[in-house]
C-alpha cells in the first residue's frame, strides 16, 4: 500500500504548493476533495496544483465540481484550428451560464484540447517530456493526458488564441497535430521490435509510411468519418487493432515457429508436465501441439493459426519463425452506427521488406481510403460501408482477389445468383498456377 | 500560464506538416541497437520486465501507474526520478503506464523505491489488474454521462493491491466510458454509461442549431423525423423505437440525452483484443441500472470487485475473463456473481440469432 506519511512531502504525488500564484480565489470542491484520498495518484490533487498556478484551472475545478454535483457535462464544441489546418483541435466552450447570461467560470470559458501525434510506440526522452511540458505551461493550462484513446498526446486547456502560439512552438521542434473529425486519425503502434521478441514487423516504419502518406487527409477533414490505422507487431494485438482500427496491420510469420527443445525440457522441469499439458498443449486452439514422452514438443505448423498463446507462456522455448510479414484486416470499430464490428482479413499475408513492399501497403491503404471516400455515406465507418455493400464489392473496388482466409466458412444461404461461376473458377485456377510459378 | 504575448505576425506561419515524428530519436540506445533482434523475456517481479537480445544485451523495464493527466509538477517529479535513477528514457503503454528502460539490473530496485516514495505504484505487468483505460468525461467531453478520471481513481484505489501484484489467472484489462460510444474500448470488464431515456428536445433551438437531414440520417434505428412543432421546423423522436444511444446529440445539442437522474452505469465483461487461444471477443452486458454516483461510484465498484473475486477463485491459469465464462457458461457466471439475468441480456437486434443457444448443450 502507499505510504501514510511521505518521507519527502515536497516530492510526492500528494504535494500541494504553499504559494498561490493564481489571483482568483479557489472554489469550494467538496465532491472532488473526496478523490484526493486513497493510494492511487490523484488527478484532483494534480488539478489543484495547477490551480495554484493559473486562474484557468481555478475555474476549471469550479466547473468540474459543478458537474459532479449536478451529474451533467457542460462543454460544447465549435470551430477552432490553426492556420493551414482544418482539424486537430477539440474546441470546448463552457455552456454553464449564470442568471446574468455570462459564464459562471469565465477563466475556463474556452478550454480547448490540442491533439498531437506522439512517435510510434510512445517513446520519449525526459528532456523531450520536459520541453513539451514547458511549452504547454507557457500557452495552456499545463495539463497533458498521456495518451488519449486514439493515441494522441492531449494538451488539455487552451484559449482559442493560444492554440496557434503553442502549435507554432512545438511544430518548430518536430511535433505535428493529429486528427479530429472526419479524417485520417493519429495512429498507434506497440513497442514492438524496439523491445519485444514477439514482434514480426517494423512498427516504426509501417506506422510512419501509413500515416505520413495521408497527412493531408488528417489535417483537412473531408472523409465520410474517422479512419484509424493501428499496428501490432504480433497477433497478441496489444494495440486492439482488430476491434478499434479501420485499417489493422498485424505482424505474423508463415514458416515454422521455432522450438528450442532444450528450453522446452527446462520449462517442464521448472513447471511440471501437468502444467504444460493443461496450460500449453490443451490450450492450443487447433490442437497443433503434442508433448512427446521424452518431454520434447511437436508442432503441427500447417495447422498452427499463429494465436501466440504457447509462445506467450514459454517465452524462452518458443518463438515466431523467420519468414515474417503482416496480415491486414479492415473495418474494426465500436458501437455506432450498426453495432460493433471486428476488422476482417483482406490480406492474409504479405512481406514487408523492400521499398516495393512498403509501396504496396501504402497503395492498399490509398485505394481503401479513396474507395470509401467515394462510396461511404456521411458518418459511415469503412467497416459499416463494407457491411452495407458486401466484402466482395469492396474487394473489387480496391483491386484485391478473394481468398478463403477471409471467411470463417462459405455461405450457407442457397439464394444467390451464380451467373459467372465458370469464369470465377477459372480465375482461381489461374491464380493458383501463377502462384505455383 | 502566461497570456499570449507574441505579436501577431504580418503573414501567418505555415505549418510544417511533419506528421508522426521519428521514434528512434527518443529510444533507449539498447532498443536502437537491438531493434528487431530480441530473443526472449521474463518477469523478475511484478512491475518489472527483463528482455534479452540475441546479441546478449539485456534491458530492464520498470512499469509505473500514473493518473494519465499530468501537469508540470508531476512531469518534473517523474522525470527527475527517471534522470536520477534511470537513464532518461521513458515510454507510455496504451493504458497510460510509464515504462522506464534500464541497462542494468542494479538500477531496478532503487528506481522502484524512488517511485514508491513519490507515491507512484510499480506494477501492471503480467496477470495483474493494470491501469484502467479511460476517456475524458466531465473534464473535457461534450457528451459525457459521467466522469472518467474520477471513476478510475476510485476503482484503482480499491484495486491498488491487484495492480502491484500478479495474482489474477491472467491479465485483466478494465475500461470505462462516459457514454455508449465506448471510447474506452473493449475490456475484460467495462463500466459504461447507459442512457435510459430518449432525448429531451428543445424545439425552440433545433431550427437554428441543427442541420436536420444529417440528424435524421445519424439515427441508427430511423426513429427521428422532421416535424413542425409550435409552428417551428424541428425534429421529433419515435420514443418507442429510440434506443437512447445519444447519436443525435453531437450534431444537434438541443436533443439533450444526458439526464442526471436516468443516466445509469452498465457493466460488461469478456472483451479480449488478443488472438491468443480464442479469436478476439467483444464484451457482453452483465449488469445495468447501476447508479451514476459521484464522487466514488461505490455501487459500480462493488460489482466490479465481486466479478474479479469470483474470476480469481474460479478461473484456471491463463484464462481471461472471456475465456473463463466460455468454459463455465453464462448460467454459472450469473449464479457465481449473483447478478440478475433479465430479458435485457438477450439481444433482440437483427442478426443476433448466433447469440442464442442453437444446441442441446446445457450444463447442470
Amino acid at each position: 500500500m502507499a505510504q501514510k506519511q511521505p518521507k519527502n512531502p515536497d516530492k510526492h504525488s500528494t504535494f500541494i504548493p504553499k504559494e498561490k500564484k493564481s489571483t482568483k480565489p479557489f472554489h469550494k470542491t467538496p465532491m472532488l476533495d473526496q478523490l484526493e484520498s486513497g493510494p492511487w495518484p490523484s488527478f484532483v490533487t494534480g488539478l489543484k496544483r495547477l490551480a495554484h498556478d493559473n486562474n484557468m484551472m481555478v475555474d476549471l475545478l469550479g466547473q468540474l465540481e459543478h458537474s459532479y454535483t449536478t451529474r451533467k457535462g457542460y462543454w460544447k464544441g465549435g470551430t477552432v484550428s490553426v492556420f493551414g489546418y482544418g482539424g486537430g483541435i477539440i474546441p470546448r466552450f463552457t455552456e454553464l451560464m449564470g442568471t446574468d447570461g455570462k459564464p459562471m467560470f469565465p477563466e475556463a470559458k474556452e478550454f480547448h484540447t490540442l491533439r498531437v501525434q506522439p512517435p510510434a510506440g510512445n517513446h520519449y526522452t525526459t528532456k523531450m517530456l520536459r520541453q513539451l511540458s514547458d511549452s504547454w505551461k507557457k500557452f495552456g493550462s499545463g495539463l497533458i493526458a498521456f495518451h488519449g484513446q486514439t493515441g494522441n498526446i492531449m494538451f488539455i486547456g487552451s484559449t482559442s488564441e493560444n492554440t496557434q502560439h503553442f502549435f507554432d512552438e512545438i511544430n518548430k521542434y518536430g511535433f505535428d497535430l493529429g486528427g479530429a473529425g472526419p479524417c485520417v486519425r493519429t495512429a498507434m503502434s506497440c513497442v514492438g521490435a524496439a523491445r519485444c521478441e514477439q514482434s514480426c514487423a517494423n512498427e516504426q516504419k509501417i506506422h510512419r509510411v501509413l500515416v505520413n502518406n495521408f497527412i493531408d487527409d488528417m489535417h483537412r477533414p473531408a472523409l465520410p468519418y474517422k479512419f484509424k490505422f493501428k499496428v501490432s507487431g504480433c497477433p497478441n494485438d496489444c494495440m486492439n487493432s482488430i476491434q478499434r482500427a479501420d485499417f489493422s496491420v498485424i505482424g505474423t510469420w508463415r514458416d515454422d515457429m521455432k522450438v528450442n527443445q532444450k528450453e522446452v525440457k527446462a520449462f517442464i522441469k521448472s513447471k511440471s508436465r501437468k502444467y504444460v499439458i493443461d496450460n500449453v498443449v490443451n490450450r492450443c486452439p487447433t490442437k497443433a501441439l503434442s508433448l512427446n514422452d521424452d518431454d520434447t514438443l511437436d508442432v503441427d505448423n500447417r495447422n498452427c493459426v499463429r494465436c501466440m498463446h504457447c509462445i506467450n507462456v514459454m517465452t524462452k522455448a518458443l518463438k515466431p519463425g523467420d519468414d515474417k510479414g503482416i496480415t491486414l484486416l479492415i473495418g474494426g470499430k465500436r458501437t455506432l452506427k450498426i453495432g460493433d464490428t471486428f476488422g476482417t482479413v483482406i490480406v492474409p499475408f504479405m512481406k514487408l521488406e523492400t521499398d516495393e513492399d512498403y509501396e504496396r501497403i501504402r497503395e492498399i491503404a490509398a485505394n481503401t481510403i479513396d474507395f470509401w471516400a467515394e462510396n461511404g455515406l456521411e458518418h459511415e465507418r469503412c467497416g459499416e460501408m463494407i457491411e452495407r455493400i458486401g466484402l466482395v464489392n469492396f474487394l473489387e473496388g480496391i483491386g484485391l482477389e478473394v481468398d478463403p482466409n477471409m471467411i470463417n466458412h462459405p455461405r450457407t444461404s442457397s439464394y444467390v445468383r451464380l451467373d459467372e461461376w465458370d469464369q470465377e473458377a477459372e480465375k482461381w485456377k489461374n491464380r493458383k498456377q501463377q502462384a505455383a510459378g | 500560464m502566461a497570456q499570449a504575448t507574441t505579436e501577431k505576425p504580418a503573414t501567418p506561419r505555415s505549418p510544417i506538416e511533419s506528421g508522426c515524428p521519428d521514434g528512434f530519436q527518443y529510444m533507449h540506445p539498447l532498443m536502437i541497437k537491438n531493434y528487431g533482434n530480441w530473443a526472449y523475456h521474463d518477469r523478475p517481479r511484478p512491475g518489472v520486465l527483463h528482455h534479452v537480445a540475441k546479441s546478449g544485451d539485456e534491458i530492464w523495464t520498470v512499469r509505473v501507474g500514473t493518473q494519465r493527466q499530468l501537469g508540470p509538477y508531476e512531469i518534473g517529479l517523474l522525470c527527475d526520478i527517471i534522470d536520477k535513477y534511470g537513464e532518461g528514457y521513458v515510454r507510455f503503454t496504451i493504458r497510460s503506464n510509464m515504462e522506464i528502460s534500464l541497462s542494468s539490473a542494479d538500477k531496478v530496485e532503487p528506481l522502484i523505491k524512488a517511485f514508491e516514495e513519490a507515491g507512484y505504484p510499480v506494477g501492471g505487468t503480467g496477470n495483474s489488474v493494470t491501469m484502467i483505460s479511460h476517456t475524458q468525461g466531465w473534464l473535457h467531453c461534450d457528451i459525457p454521462g459521467t466522469d472518467a478520471s474520477g471513476v478510475v481513481k476510485a476503482l484503482m484505489d480499491d484495486l491498488y493491491d491487484e495492480f502491484i501484484k500478479e495474482d489474477m489467472p491472467n491479465r485483466v484489462h478494465i475500461t470505462t466510458s462516459c457514454c455508449q460510444i465506448n471510447c474506452g474500448g473493449q475490456g475484460d470488464i467495462a463500466i459504461n454509461v447507459q442512457h435510459t431515456k430518449p432525448p429531451k428536445i428543445n424545439h425552440d433551438l433545433v431550427a437554428n442549431v441543427c442541420e436536420r437531414p444529417s440528424v435524421v440520417a445519424r439515427c441508427p434505428v430511423a426513429a427521428i423525423r422532421p416535424a413542425m412543432v409550435n409552428g417551428k421546423p424541428s425534429l421529433e423522436v419515435d420514443e418507442k423505437k429510440c434506443i437512447c444511444c445519444g447519436a443525435c446529440f453531437p450534431p444537434c445539442p438541443p436533443m439533450q440525452i444526458n439526464d442526471p437522474e436516468h443516466s445509469k452505469l452498465a457493466i460488461w465483461v469478456g472483451g479480449k483484443n488478443s488472438n491468443a487461444r480464442s479469436k478476439p471477443m467483444f464484451h457482453k452486458l452483465v449488469a445495468a441500472g447501476v447508479p451514476n454516483n459521484p464522487p466514488r461510484w461505490p455501487e459500480a465498484g462493488a460489482i466490479v470487485k465481486k466479478i474479479l473475486r469470483v474470476y480469481k477463485q474460479d478461473a484456471k491459469d491463463w484464462e481471461r475473463v472471456g475465456d473463463w465464462v466460455e468454459r463455465i457458461g453464462w448460467p454459472r457466471f450469473f449464479e457465481l456473481t449473483e447478478l440478475p439475468f433479465t430479458k435485457f441480456h438477450i439481444d433482440n437486434w437483427r442478426g443476433s440469432r448466433h447469440m442464442l443457444n442453437q444446441s442441446a448443450h446445457i450444463r447442470f
